[in-house]
C-alpha cells in the first residue's frame, strides 16, 4: 500500500525538487531521503493529510541539509540559502499547494539534445520511479552501462542548460512528439518482449501527459492506442506461447481498457487531431472488430505512410493488402522496402511466402527473422512455424 | 548562460562561388550583430594551422590542424541566452543560411578560476 503511494508520488516529488534545485542528481538523493523517512514514520504516525506536500517539504529540507554538509558545494549553499530565504517563510509549509512540475521534467528528460536511449532511461527513472537496476534489466543492458548512461544524461541536462520548462508554442509540437515517441517506445519494448511491466509503465506515463496536457489530441490518441493494445495482453499468450490475434480468446480481452481507449480516441478526434497516433489508434480499434475491415485498415495505413514516410508503416499496409489482393501483391510491396534489420519484416515475408507455397524462400525468411529475435515467446513461435514448414516438406518428399 | 558555437566548415563551404559566399556572409553578419551574440572569431583557412603537441615525452611542432579531417573549425561564436534552446535557435538559424556543414554547441564554464 505504502509502496503504491510512493510509486505514484515519486514523479511529482522529484519534479518539484528538480524545479527547486535545478539538478536532477541532487534532487534524486533528496527525494530518496524523504521517501526513506516516510517509510519509517508513516506506518507509525499515519499517512499525513497531504502526503505529496509532506514529501516535497521533507525532500527540500533534506536537500538543503545535504548541500550544507558537502563542503565542496559551499558556494552553492550560500547562493541557495540566499535564494531560499523568501521561499522558506512562505511555502515551506507542507500543506501548501505545490505546483505540479512533472511536465517540465518530462520535457527536460525527452529533450532532443539527449540520445534517445538516455531519454527513455531517464524518463523511466525520474517520472516512472523505476530503479536503475530495473531499467537495466528491462532493456537487457548491464547495470553499469545503464547507470553511466543515466548519470551522463543528468550531467548533460545540468551542464548544457537543457531547460526545465514546457517549451514555447513554436517548439511545442515537435517537442511533444519527442515525449510521445519515448513513451511509445517504452510501451513497445514491453509489448515485443512480453515484459508487461514496461507497457503498464508507458500507460502510466501516457496518463500523466493526458492529465497535464488535456487539449493535446495526439497525447490522447497515444494513450488510446496503448490501452487498446494492452487490452489484449492476457489473450496474447497461452501457456507462455504467443497467440495471433485471430486465434485469441476474446473473452480474455479487457473490455474496460478497450472502452477507455475508444473514449480517448473520440476525445482526440473532437480536439481536431489528425496526427499519426490518431491514425494508429483508429487502426488498433479496427483490429479489435470482427470481421476486420481490411479496406479501412489499408486506407488508414496509406494516410499514415504519407505522414511518417516510414517503411514499417508500408510493411503493415502490405499485411492488409495481402488480405484484400492476395499475398503476391503484398510481397511486391515488401520487396521495395529496405528493412533487412527488422525482424517483423522477415517474419511477415516468411508468412506470405508460406501462404504462396514457396516453402524454400519461406524457410530462409523465417531463419533470418529468427536471427534477429531474442529468446522468448516470439522466437518459439517462429521456430514452430519453421518446423511446420520442414515437416510438410518431408511429407512432400515421402509422398 | 553562455554557449560557444563551434562553426565547422568543409570543402563544400570553402569552394562556394564568391557571390554566393558574399550573400551568405552578409546574412550571417546580421545574426552576429544581435545583442545575444557577445563575441565571435573567424579563423583563417585550415592550411594556415600549426599544431604543437606533446608526444612520448617531447613537444613536437607540426604543420596543419590537430585533427586531420574533411571538416575543420571555421570560427567561434559566443552567445548569451537563457538555456540550450536559445543557443539551438541561433545555431539553427545559421545553419539554415549556411546550408552545409555543422555547428557544435558547447556550454561555457562560468567559474573563472581555472581548475575548478
Amino acid at each position: 500500500m505504502l509502496e503504491q503511494v510512493f510509486r505514484d508520488e515519486w514523479g511529482r516529488v522529484l519534479a518539484s525538487i528538480v524545479g527547486f534545485l535545478g539538478d536532477i542528481e541532487l534532487a534524486e538523493d533528496a527525494a530518496q531521503d524523504a521517501f526513506a523517512i516516510a517509510a519509517e514514520r508513516w506506518p507509525r504516525d499515519g499517512i499525513p493529510v497531504k502526503p505529496t506536500g509532506w514529501l516535497i517539504t521533507t525532500a527540500r529540507n533534506r536537500a538543503i541539509d545535504r548541500i550544507r554538509r558537502e563542503r565542496a558545494l559551499a558556494i552553492k549553499t550560500e547562493q541557495l540559502v540566499r535564494d531560499m530565504r523568501d521561499i522558506s517563510e512562505e511555502t515551506m509549509d507542507e500543506t501548501a499547494a505545490f505546483p505540479d512540475e512533472r511536465l517540465e521534467l518530462i520535457f527536460a528528460c525527452c529533450h532532443p539534445a539527449l540520445a534517445l536511449d538516455a531519454q527513455v532511461g531517464l524518463t523511466l527513472r525520474t517520472l516512472g520511479g523505476l530503479s536503475t537496476e530495473e531499467i537495466a534489466r528491462a532493456f537487457l543492458v548491464p547495470f553499469e552501462t545503464m547507470s553511466k548512461r543515466l548519470t551522463r544524461a543528468k550531467h548533460k541536462i545540468r551542464n548544457a542548460g537543457i531547460p526545465f520548462a514546457v517549451p514555447p508554442d513554436h517548439l511545442l509540437p515537435q517537442r511533444l512528439d519527442a515525449v510521445l515517441a519515448v513513451i511509445y517506445l517504452i510501451f513497445n519494448e514491453g509489448w515485443g518482449g512480453g515484459r508487461i511491466d514496461l507497457s503498464a509503465e508507458a500507460i502510466r506515463l501516457g496518463r500523466a501527459v493526458v492529465e497535464l496536457m488535456p487539449d493535446e489530441a495526439e497525447a490522447h490518441a497515444l494513450l488510446a492506442l496503448m490501452l487498446m493494445g494492452q487490452a489484449r495482453s492476457a489473450a496474447r499468450f497461452r501457456g507462455g506461447e504467443l497467440v495471433l490475434l485471430d486465434d485469441q480468446d476474446r473473452a480474455l480481452w479487457n473490455q474496460r481498457q478497450i472502452d477507455e481507449g475508444r473514449k480517448l480516441l473520440e476525445r482526440a478526434l473532437t480536439l481536431h487531431g489528425g496526427g499519426p497516433y490518431i491514425m494508429q489508434a483508429a487502426i488498433a480499434d479496427l483490429h479489435l472488430q470482427q470481421p476486420r475491415n481490411w479496406e479501412q485498415i489499408a486506407l488508414l495505413y496509406r494516410s499514415l505512410e504519407y505522414f511518417t514516410n516510414s517503411p514499417v508503416v508500408t510493411m503493415n499496409r502490405a499485411i492488409a493488402v495481402a488480405e484484400l489482393e492476395g499475398p503476391e501483391a503484398a510481397l511486391a510491396l515488401l520487396d521495395r522496402l529496405e528493412l533487412d534489420d527488422y525482424r517483423y519484416y522477415h517474419s511477415t515475408r516468411a508468412d506470405l511466402l508460406r501462404r504462396l507455397g514457396r516453402d524454400n524462400e519461406a524457410r530462409a525468411a523465417y531463419a533470418r527473422a529468427l536471427q534477429l529475435t531474442e529468446p522468448g515467446p516470439e522466437q518459439r513461435f517462429l521456430d514452430r512455424r519453421l518446423a511446420n514448414l520442414s515437416d510438410s516438406a518431408d511429407q512432400h518428399i515421402g509422398s | 548562460m553562455r554557449y560557444a558555437l563551434l562553426v565547422y566548415n568543409n570543402v563544400e563551404v570553402r569552394d562556394r562561388i564568391p557571390e554566393e559566399r558574399r550573400r551568405i556572409t552578409a546574412e550571417i553578419a546580421e545574426v552576429l550583430s544581435r545583442p545575444n551574440v557577445t563575441g565571435w572569431l573567424r579563423l583563417h583557412d585550415v592550411e594556415s594551422a600549426t599544431t604543437v603537441r606533446y608526444e612520448q615525452g617531447r613537444t613536437l611542432l607540426t604543420d596543419g590542424p590537430f585533427l586531420d579531417s574533411k571538416d575543420f573549425l571555421g570560427g567561434f561564436i559566443v552567445v548569451e541566452v537563457e538555456n540550450l534552446d536559445g543557443a539551438l535557435a541561433v545555431a539553427g538559424e545559421l545553419q539554415e543560411l549556411r546550408g552545409a556543414a555543422a555547428i557544435e554547441i558547447r556550454p561555457v564554464h562560468e567559474e573563472r578560476h581555472i581548475g575548478a
